[in-house]
């Protein structure tokens, strides 16, 4: 098994000023200056804890080869952030970290996934109970239709056979999905009731109920206005203070907004990782540099 | 380090962007042209030509505006990433330079004006000689901008120790002209500036071709001492 702790040279963690929607740039500008040549590494070698390290993914599905040799790691209460065109297996990619590649018929993975220092497929290692730590939140609101506000979000505690205050927890996870102002009045109406936005906010205090402590975030604003998407980027600030988060998306500007580290898939491959300010001002990789600079096809 | 030269899926942010770059090169252009002039109108004594030179500087003066105004709109609406950020940003910066460079060719013309006013000193060679060679420098940084040349800028900003080597030989020989009579004192004192204007007029090129090693390389060469790089 892997030590928790390794040395190693990615970003490490950096907490960030508190701000209303997104924060300013200069924040993570101080975290990662860029004055050398080398602006994704810090001046010197620090302990990491790494939250998730990726070893070698290979994934397909039947025989289309989705993932390519991809190896990278998620330091703890950072966010990454995934970029790349369609099909570039952005989400496949993900879809690894929990274990639901594997539930597509057909679909076959190699290498190693670590979460703590622990490989996903060791023995012993209950895919359904990884889900509860290892949460996501889909590109669409996908409330429960026929359930109330309040039984969405304890529906993780119930199929799981969670005990404890379940009110308790519903109002901690509304909370701090920061819908709990909007809904407290109304816990037992429909979740339809609720606006996309509101439910997709919902849908991430159902995944924070069961405790996770990785979200896996699948283009979560990709459906939702300007205001909606502001809040749900807010909400990744405050998150990452407890969680450890991969976010896929299309949105350049989301990633640069939200992430510590940004990571460029394309066919398959990871192209290039690194700080986020490196990848949006001074990417090395020249498909890096055309896909943030809007150069392709 | 990335300076693609490939087209945007958006032709439309290539057009704009080439504008962008049109514009600074016509003023690059007209400076170094406002230099020349006001060089010319010192050593020729024509007063006409270096009230060209200071008539002419309110159209550089509209066009560091107009440029300003133009990185503005394209980092608002293009939100621009990596070369292309480097790129608007470097425009933003070395416009000031430009313009800066078109008031110190002002200040040369205004000092020609006032010296024709009185018979001429003896002639100083090295004045024509270092006023050739900040020409050359904004030159030179102005087409590693067009190249996006780091080599270029490189050298253009070596060449920055000639002129200021030459600034200091051409101060002591106008020392020297004022101790030998007291009577060129007026005149040499404002020669003095002019050699001054030219070597800080030099000193705004070195600071174009700094960028655009930045816009080239997105190193930032500026200050390594004060920054603890070297």
């Amino acid at each position: 098994m892997m030590t928790e702790t390794k040395f190693v040279t990615t970003m490490p963690p950096v907490r960030r000023a508190q701000h209303t929607t997104h924060e300013p740039a200069t924040a993570r500008t101080q975290a990662a200056l860029p004055e050398t040549e080398e602006p994704a590494l810090p001046a010197t070698v620090q302990a990491v804890q790494q939250k998730i390290e990726v070893q070698k993914l290979q994934a397909w599905f039947r025989n289309v080869h989705a993932l390519r040799d991809v190896s990278l790691s998620v330091p703890k209460n950072t966010v990454l952030a995934i970029i790349g065109p369609s099909g570039c297996g952005k989400s496949t990619f993900v879809r690894c970290i929990n274990r639901m590649h594997e539930l597509v018929p057909g679909a076959r993975q190699s290498g190693r996934i670590l979460v703590d220092g622990k490989d996903l497929h060791a023995r012993g290692v209950d895919p359904v109970d990884l889900r509860r730590r290892v949460g996501m939140v889909f590109q669409r609101p996908n409330p429960f239709p026929t359930l109330s506000i309040y039984d969405n979000v304890i529906a993780g505690l119930k199929l799981n056979g969670i005990g404890g205050n379940h009110q308790e927890i519903a109002e901690r996870s509304l909370r701090q999905a920061a819908l709990w102002d909007e809904v407290k009045d109304r816990l037992q109406s429909s979740a339809l009731s609720l606006s996309g936005g509101q439910q997709q906010r919902l849908c991430i205090a159902r995944a924070l109920a069961v405790g996770p402590d990785v979200l896996l975030m699948d283009e979560p604003a990709s459906a939702l206005d300007p205001i909606a998407t502001a809040k749900i980027e807010e909400l990744i600030h405050e998150l990452r203070q407890h969680l450890t988060i991969v976010i896929v998306t299309h949105n350049l500007q989301q990633a640069a907004r939200v992430a510590d580290s940004t990571a460029f898939f394309y066919m398959g491959e990871l192209i290039e990782h690194g700080a986020t300010e490196q990848i949006f001002t001074n990417p090395r990789e020249p498909r890096t540099e055309d896909y943030v600079t809007g150069k392709f096809g | 380090m990335v300076f693609s030269k490939k087209q945007h899926t958006d032709k439309s942010f290539d057009a704009e962007l080439d504008g962008l770059r049109a514009r600074l090169l016509t003023l690059g252009g007209k400076v170094e042209s406002e230099i020349a002039a006001g060089v010319k109108a010192l050593i020729e004594r024509d007063s006409k030509l270096a009230e060209d030179v200071i008539g002419a500087d309110r159209e550089v003066n509209r066009m560091e505006v107009e440029i300003d105004e133009t990185c503005r709109r394209l980092l608002a609406l293009r939100q621009p990433a990596a070369s292309d950020l480097r790129f608007i940003t470097t425009a933003l910066k070395i416009v000031v330079d430009l313009e800066r460079i078109g008031d110190l060719a002002v200040n040369v013309a205004e000092r020609a004006i006032d010296l024709n006013q009185s018979p001429p000193l003896r002639p100083v060679h090295d004045l024509l000689k270092l006023a050739e060679l900040c020409q050359k420098q904004v030159r030179a940084a102005l087409d590693s901008f067009v190249d996006a040349d780091a080599v270029k800028a490189e050298l253009a900003i070596k060449d920055d120790a000639l002129v200021d080597a030459l600034y200091h030989t051409l101060f002591n020989e106008l020392l020297g002209l004022m101790l030998e009579d007291s009577k060129n004192i007026r005149r040499a004192t404002s020669l003095m500036f002019v050699a001054k204007h030219l070597e800080r007029l030099a000193d705004h090129a070195t600071n174009v071709a700094e960028m655009v090693i930045f816009m080239v390389k997105g190193t930032d060469v500026r200050h390594p001492h004060s920054r603890g790089l070297a």
